[in-house]
């Protein structure tokens, strides 16, 4: 029993977060009479969100190095512009056009990285002087509204997968099979990962607490998984690309070298010099994974709005920003989690839901937004400094 | 001195840091006007003891009594001792490079009205204490424009400004030349004129003999003995036998090595400074060290060993480097740290919080870092592959970890430095350069350290290792190069290596 205990409390920031979530859903779902959780409803608060999920992931690997990226929202606006651009006047196939958003997207990183990497400018000014120029080149390209793209790529960010399964009682089969799919792939990574451990001689964790965690988490995505099929088209394409990435970049910086590195040079940057890290590569890299995803946001962002204008992404990188941190992000970087970005970026959108559907004036979203990003990082210390003393 | 009265009394002070018991009930008491020397080894507790009287360490972190001037004390700052006329001057001079040295007098204590500085009086006040102290420089002039022997008679002109009373010194001359070095005593000898207590801690012995009234000597967190200079004599030989307290043989791992061929050559190496670029750090120095041989580089904080071991590493020390480096008789290129790992050469710090490890990581990502590529297919890392290396290494090297997920930060400095010793054994290098490897560990883990290292040279490893611990160099090398001023001075084998040689050699000037 003293090993569960102990498990949860040193797990206590990764519970406490989800629980938030929780309880911020719970408490809007009250607020708004059931609405939040309309099939609908749900459905498009992913649609609205997704850019944030999209930035944020970048925006980990970012600030875990100890880094900052502020051009994130220009950049949507500036490759947005660019995308629209190319499909409104040159003609070109929206999958082209794509490829070329993402091309330009690992260039403008690059760009950003070579000045942070390689003349070692704080990446603070780099991107600060890169959401200036990015805005600004948005505004020539994009001074113009365009609107009105293909149907396929509207369907980024508005359309769903095919049905073709048809349905019963009601519920989209495809989206019922992926959601348990999903649930069956989670618990066996679990089980095998525990059996690593055993093998290891390392103490995993209590099977109770294990075997507690799985039914909450498979009764979430279930949960989920029927709101969605019971909702007007199903899966959202934009919640496959979005899942995709957050597998393939957990991945990243969990397995990879150039994952291990990342955490190594934001916990202590001496230290991944001396053990003959190549800080400057892993840095300029880490930009151009950065520009990449800031290129996805714009595809969806443009995608969705059916409209490409100077004026969108409007202080996108704070809002990925504060996911990041709410998410328990070290300010002082060497720490951080995709998922807990991503369950901080939830609890920002269905802030910004929940307050919308109550009737709460934008301009008062701002302030409760702000509150919450105060009151999860001063948690966050606070219960540090508690275990420090103790 | 007898019937003076104690100005400070500190009574059973103890303090614990996780996994060493830094101080064991320690006593201390220092007449008023008298110099009082605190010697020990490193690791005794002596700045540990120091940092406790002048608050950086507050008040409830520690148990014992502080009584000053008959009140009893608790500190829970370094500005609540300055109030009392304690100032403590740090090994590490606490200046700011690029504020005059007026600003750098008065920093924290300015002389101002309503929040404005009055510079006229900041400026003609630091001028007389600058007077006081024998320093003729301009106060405008910038720190970094002066020597450090200068900066240290600054740092004495800043606690006169604070009316000081009691004044503790840590190591004050210990990066300074003879010169400067005398300058400064003969200033803490006529500050003593001036009613003004002084504790010094030093390692020179010598020195202390020649200034101090009495003498405290602290061994592994205990205070061995007070000895009073005037009453009876005091020689070097008797501060050693205190300090040591032990037989040589029982700190140190009976070893015998099996010297091979020439490993690594550094030949003409000169290292300048990597911001005063005027200044020459590593001056010409060539060493040698075979395959299966320890080799000890002893020299004083200041003589540039720390300088020569990373300038060698990747050079990730100074610049306009010159010389050759060889491995089995041939010469390579250690421009980068990836360039030197690929030549089989390791470097272990002197500082694992700044330098060695990521405190914040797993006992498991700290040993790997420096050699992923051996647990890692295509760029993505083995995990299980990973742990079983971790858990070898936790074996091999007695690392006391819970599990080799534990995160580095709460393990003992002890096991820490074992961690750091594990990064760089798992890249199989051929060369180790370990820079203080026993840095500010407790006894125990210090014998383990040096049976690894054992280990090591059995292997056919060729280990080089720096200290400022004679005792420990002269105990566990085949051959010991001294370095002063950035130049080798000496070049002793095992036989003829006596603390008193090689603390010649390291002092020698040019």
């Amino acid at each position: 029993m003293n090993s569960i205990q102990e498990s949860l409390k040193h797990n206590l920031r990764q519970y406490g977060i989800m629980a938030a979530l929780v309880l911020v859903v719970v408490t809007f779902n009250v607020l708004t009479g059931g609405r939040l959780l309309w099939p609908n409803n749900f459905a498009s608060l992913i649609a609205q969100n997704a850019y944030v999920l999209i930035l944020a992931i970048g925006m980990v690997m970012v600030i875990v190095a100890g880094h900052i990226d502020l051009s994130v929202g220009s950049l949507v606006a500036f490759i947005g512009g660019v995308l629209g651009w190319a499909m409104y006047y040159w003609h070109w196939p929206w999958p082209v056009a794509v490829l070329l958003a993402l091309a330009l997207g690992a260039a403008v990183g690059a760009w950003h990285g070579f000045w942070i990497a390689y003349i070692r400018i704080p990446a603070f000014i780099v991107t600060l002087a890169g959401m200036l120029m990015f805005r600004g080149l948005a505004i020539v390209i994009a001074g113009f509204t365009m609107a009105g793209f293909d149907q396929g790529f509207v369907n980024i960010s508005s359309g769903a997968l095919p049905n073709f399964m048809g349905y019963i009682g009601g519920l989209d089969v495809l989206t019922m099979i992926l959601g348990i799919v999903g649930v069956v792939i989670l618990i066996w990574m679990q089980f095998r990962a525990r059996a690593s451990q055993i093998r290891h001689g390392i103490e995993p964790e209590p099977m109770l607490l294990l075997a507690g965690k799985l039914v909450v988490i498979a009764a979430a995505v279930l949960f989920v998984t029927t709101l969605l099929a019971m909702s007007d088209g199903g899966t959202p394409i934009v919640l496959v690309v979005v899942g995709v990435l957050i597998f393939v970049y957990s991945f990243v910086l969990n397995r990879t070298i150039f994952g291990r590195h990342v955490y190594a040079i934001g916990g202590n940057l001496n230290a991944a010099i001396l053990s003959g890290i190549n800080t400057a590569r892993t840095n300029f890299l880490i930009f151009v994974h950065m520009g990449l995803l800031a290129a996805v946001a714009a595809i969806v962002v443009t995608s969705r709005a059916n409209a490409a204008t100077s004026t969108s992404g409007q202080s996108y990188e704070l809002d990925a920003i504060a996911a990041c941190f709410i998410g328990g992000t070290a300010v002082s970087g060497g720490v951080g989690r995709i998922s807990g970005a991503m369950v901080g970026a939830l609890i920002m959108g269905v802030l910004n839901m929940g307050l919308s559907i109550v009737g709460v004036p934008a301009a008062w979203q701002q302030v409760v937004k702000g509150l919450v990003l105060l009151a999860a990082v001063a948690l966050d210390l606070v219960s540090k400094q508690r275990a420090k003393v103790a | 001195m007898t019937d003076q009265p104690d100005i400070l009394q500190m009574k059973g002070i103890s303090m614990e840091f996780p996994g060493v018991k830094a101080l064991d009930d320690v006593n201390l008491s220092v007449k008023r006007g008298e110099i009082h020397a605190i010697c020990g080894e490193n690791g005794a507790g002596k700045s540990t003891l120091m940092k406790i009287l002048s608050g950086v360490y507050p008040h409830g972190s520690y148990s014992g009594d502080i009584e000053y001037l008959g009140e009893p004390c608790a500190f829970r700052t370094i500005r609540d001792s300055e109030e009392r006329g304690i100032v403590i001057i740090h090994q590490e001079l606490a200046l700011v490079p690029y504020l005059s040295i007026a600003e750098n007098i008065f920093l924290g204590n300015e002389r101002a009205r309503l929040g404005v500085i009055d510079w006229d009086r900041a400026e003609s006040e630091a001028k007389a204490l600058l007077a006081r102290v024998g320093l003729a420089e301009h106060p405008r002039t910038p720190i970094v424009d002066i020597g450090v022997g200068k900066q240290q008679l600054v740092e004495i002109a800043k606690a006169l400004s604070k009316r000081v009373e009691l004044l503790i010194l840590d190591e004050p001359t210990a990066a300074l030349n003879d010169d400067d070095s005398e300058h400064l005593l003969s200033l803490v000898r006529a500050l003593r004129d001036e009613g003004v207590t002084s504790i010094i801690i030093s390692h020179k012995l010598g020195e202390i003999l020649s200034i101090a009234d009495s003498i405290s000597v602290l061994r592994d967190g205990r205070m061995i003995e007070t000895l009073d200079v005037a009453g009876e004599k005091v020689t070097e030989e008797r501060l050693i036998r205190g300090m040591v307290g032990r037989e040589m043989n029982s700190r140190f791992p009976t070893h015998e090595s099996h010297i091979g061929e020439e490993a690594f050559r550094i030949e003409n190496w000169t290292v300048h400074h990597p911001i005063d670029a005027g200044r020459v750090m590593v001056d010409n120095a060539s060493l040698v060290v075979h395959a299966g041989e320890i080799v000890g580089l002893a020299g004083l904080m200041g003589s540039g060993r720390t300088e020569l071991a990373m300038s060698i590493f990747g050079r990730t020390y100074g610049r306009e480097i010159s010389g050759s480096i060889y491995r089995n008789g041939a010469e390579v290129n250690t421009h980068t740290v990836g360039q030197a790992v690929a030549q089989g050469i390791a470097y272990v710090s002197e500082d694992r919080k700044r330098y060695g490890l990521n405190l914040i990581q797993s006992v498991k990502e700290n040993m790997t870092v420096a050699g992923l590529t051996k647990v890692a297919k295509r760029g993505v890392i083995e995990a299980n592959a990973e742990i079983s290396v971790a858990n070898r290494l936790r074996k091999e090297l007695t690392v006391k970890a819970p599990t080799v997920e534990s995160q580095v930060g709460k393990l003992s400095g002890g096991n820490q430095q074992k961690v750091a010793l594990a990064k760089w054994v798992f890249t199989d290098p051929e060369v180790l350069i370990l820079d203080e490897p026993t840095r500010g560990i407790d006894v125990g883990a210090k014998y383990e350290i040096y049976t690894i290292i054992n280990g090591l040279a059995d292997q056919g490893k060729a280990v080089l290792v720096i200290s400022s611990e004679l005792p420990e160099l002269i105990g566990i090398c085949d051959r010991i190069y001294t370095l002063s001023e950035g130049r080798i001075t000496g070049d002793v084998s095992r036989a003829d290596a006596t603390q008193e040689h090689l603390m010649k050699l390291m002092t020698k000037e040019a």
